[in-house]
């Protein structure tokens, strides 16, 4: 078939199913988009929104036509300017890369001195997003478990501080590591009858943990409040002064400089900064370390793992619990920045932001995994004004990259064992993951 | 007795509804492994449809109950089961030879954009609906307690017996029946014998949505108020019911749905209503945990 003779065709093919589109996102938008409910006395009420419908169908029609014709032009190889970019990205990084990670360290470390309220604010808000997205990439990047009720664990953490301390008067700093390790416990106790399963078992067992959680934490009125909540939640002390205007043994009096309110912030952010960076340095030991190296032969093969003689179920209840760990030390830190918890904020969405964060992020790439961070909760903070719409776009990206790359943003990895002394990154598309 | 004997029947008819939505995740795994997260979501856009219908229906002058609602049944069976094939095509068919867990995220996507969209496209009140069909039976009366019948329950059982009965003989007898046997044995060797696989599948789940649709209706009209969250936990209890009888099993997720409906409705009966979520999310790590085939399943081997 010559190229003149295929044009027509083709453009006629692309017609063809670009009417067909159009005619099911019709059926589908018939209803649900042409027709809204509302309220009236004595019952519902409706109103037609045929302008509605129709950009939608007309909104299908052209979207297809401009995938047929422009986008998948050669037959939907990858297009050209992305294949260069991620080439570029990787000589980038090969060379280059040595040097990033320790620059973007320091450039946090200096961040809070310059940087206004908000985007203070904002940064905290994506480096606990990123310390929990690291947490569970222990579980999902490297021991491949997927794991749908992360944000039990975070829940745990946070109640376990705002608990004692309100209760004990226990101090941040003597609730953080109690509150990790009583995720961990957590974590143990709900492992070690659900480990046993296979991967999407696992995972809708730990959705539903995640949710009987909450429950609790609803309706155990006596101990939390329920749907009220814990208010008045300490707030971290730097070596037992306070952030405080008034009172003895505050900040500003000991070090004999003006008030203000940025201190707290600031200090809260380093908090945050340093155990986020904690997380990724203890991971990235335990994965040189024997257990380490089991997680990741068991995201590859759970069978040949149990006959080279790894014991399954110790190897990922090490990887649940030291997850849930840093799930729980997130929990502690949310806790005492807001002041404030209740069960609202331990819903299953959570659980789906954070995994998304990992596996959009590219699953065991700790890189990967900040920078889905910086973009989705950035993005949820620059379009606040759409909140309505945030969630639906949050849905259909994590489609849409998922099918794009199924391998996350950053898909190749370094193996953490070498022959020789050659550093090769192996491609995402060799390595096998998710059987567990 | 009188009080026991009324939860029976109240936990038969939330069973059935159960029951029909575990068939579309029960036919889904079985045919290509993989849980179908965004279902729960399809049964909420099915309800959400069938009460849109309805209210047209009624508006334009279709009074006569029994015609409005088998008009409001076929137009929410067809759009639903426009929206799970969709979902099939768009979210789930570019991964089939991916990695396990690709497609579950996906769906776990699906499942959170369907929710927003219905709730941008219609609001996030509850939409609520008079009591459409009214009246039942005394069955028994003592103590000074009544046990109730109502129509609607019979209606619920009845169907649901119907649908199993249409849908097991579908799988049983017709050709589209054995090819979906086929492709759950062996996808390669069924598409290299002629079956066309990805016409199967999405039939499955073209048929799961339809169920779905049926489901959302009957809780329609059951309850009379629906939100656009009510996929979620109907969703996961429809999934523990398909689990409990048997993953892959028709009948299983019918004896599933029964059990969990049954479970539910005795937990808030006779204990507090507030943690019958936990009783039912429980009895799924229960049964995974010991019978991890199910009731009526069969176990599965491991091959390397």
């Amino acid at each position: 078939m010559t190229e003149t003779a295929a044009r027509p065709n083709r453009f006629a093919a692309a017609l063809k199913e670009a009417l067909m589109a159009a005619l099911l996102a019709f059926v589908l938008a018939s209803f649900m988009l042409g027709v809204r409910t509302v309220d009236a006395p004595g019952g519902l009420s409706y109103h037609y929104r045929p302008g509605l419908l129709a950009a939608a169908v007309a909104f299908v029609f052209f979207g297809r036509l401009f995938l047929r014709l422009v986008w998948w032009k050669d037959e939907r190889s990858t297009p050209k300017l992305y294949s260069t970019l991620t080439e570029g990205m990787a000589k980038f990084t090969s060379g280059w890369g040595r040097f990033l990670a320790p620059a973007v360290i320091i450039g946090a470390f200096v961040l809070p001195f310059v940087a206004s309220r908000y985007v203070l604010d904002t940064s905290i808000l994506i480096l606990t997003y990123i310390l929990l997205g690291w947490g569970l990439n222990v579980v999902v990047g490297l021991a491949g478990l997927l794991d749908l009720g992360y944000v039990a664990f975070y829940a745990v953490g946070a109640y376990a501080y705002a608990l004692l301390s309100t209760h004990f008067g226990l101090s941040f700093w003597a609730v953080l590591p109690l509150a990790g390790l009583m995720a961990a416990t957590w974590g143990m106790i709900l492992g070690f009858p659900v480990l046993r399963l296979r991967g999407d078992y696992l995972a809708i067992v730990t959705l539903a943990f995640g949710e009987i959680i909450r429950v609790v934490l609803l309706n155990w009125y006596t101990v939390t409040k329920g749907p009220d909540g814990i208010s008045g939640i300490p707030r971290p002390t730097f070596f037992g002064l306070q952030f405080k205007r008034f009172g003895e043994h505050t900040f500003h009096q000991f070090f004999g400089i003006e008030y203000s309110s940025m201190h707290r912030i600031i200090f809260l952010y380093m908090i945050i900064l340093l155990l986020a960076l904690l997380t990724s340095y203890v991971t990235n030991r335990l994965r040189r370390l024997p257990v380490g190296r089991a997680w990741e032969a068991l995201r590859e093969d759970e069978i040949a793992c149990r006959a080279l003689g790894i014991n399954t179920t110790n190897t990922k209840l090490t990887a649940f619990a030291i997850g849930a760990f840093f799930g729980g030390l997130g929990g502690s830190f949310f806790a005492t920045r807001q002041g404030f918890i209740s069960p609202e904020s331990f819903t299953f969405i959570e659980s789906a932001i954070i995994l998304a964060i990992v596996v959009l992020g590219g699953m065991g790439s700790q890189i990967g995994v900040a920078i889905a961070a910086i973009v989705m909760i950035g993005g949820f903070e620059v379009f606040r004004e759409a909140a309505q719409y945030r969630m639906l776009i949050f849905g259909l990206l994590m489609v849409i990259i998922m099918v794009w790359k199924p391998r996350g943003l950053v898909s190749g990895r370094m193996p953490t064992i070498f022959l020789g002394s050659e550093r090769k990154q192996v491609s995402g598309d060799l390595v096998k993951e998710g059987e567990g | 007795m009188e009080y026991f004997l009324q939860q029976l029947i109240n936990g038969l008819t939330l069973g059935s509804i159960y029951g029909l939505i575990a068939i579309g995740y029960t036919m889904v795994y079985g045919i290509i492994g993989m849980i179908n997260f965004a279902h729960g979501d399809i049964f909420m856009v099915g309800a959400f449809i069938s009460l849109i219908v309805f209210l047209i229906l009624m508006s334009i002058g279709v009074t006569f109950i029994p015609l409005a609602l088998l008009i409001v049944l076929v137009v929410a069976m067809v759009v639903t089961s426009a929206y799970g094939w969709t979902v099939e095509r768009l979210a789930y068919r570019p991964l089939r030879s991916s990695f396990r867990l690709a497609p579950l995220i996906t769906a776990i996507g699906m499942s959170i954009f369907l929710e927003n969209y219905v709730q941008i496209a219609q609001g996030a009140r509850v939409k609520p609906l008079q009591p459409v069909i009214t009246g039942g039976y005394t069955i028994m009366q003592g103590n000074g307690f009544t046990v109730q019948l109502s129509n609607i329950q019979i209606i619920i059982m009845v169907l649901t017996v119907a649908l199993m009965a249409v849908f097991s003989w579908i799988i049983a007898r017709t050709p589209l029946g054995r090819a979906q046997r086929a492709c759950e044995q062996d996808r390669l060797m069924a598409g290299l014998l002629g079956v066309n696989v990805d016409r199967t599948i999405s039939l499955t789940f073209v048929i799961g949505a339809a169920l779905a649709a049926v489901a959302g209706l009957m809780f329609l009209l059951y309850y009379g108020v629906i939100d656009f969250y009510i996929g979620f936990v109907a969703g996961i209890k429809a999934f523990t019911a398909a689990v409990l009888g048997g993953i892959g099993s028709l009948p299983g997720a019918m004896l599933g749905g029964l059990i969990i409906g049954l479970i539910e409705t005795f937990w808030s009966a006779y204990f507090t209503i507030e943690y019958k979520d936990v009783a039912a999310f429980s009895m799924l790590a229960i049964v995974l945990i010991f019978l991890p085939s199910g009731l009526l399943g069969k176990p599965e081997v491991e091959k390397v």
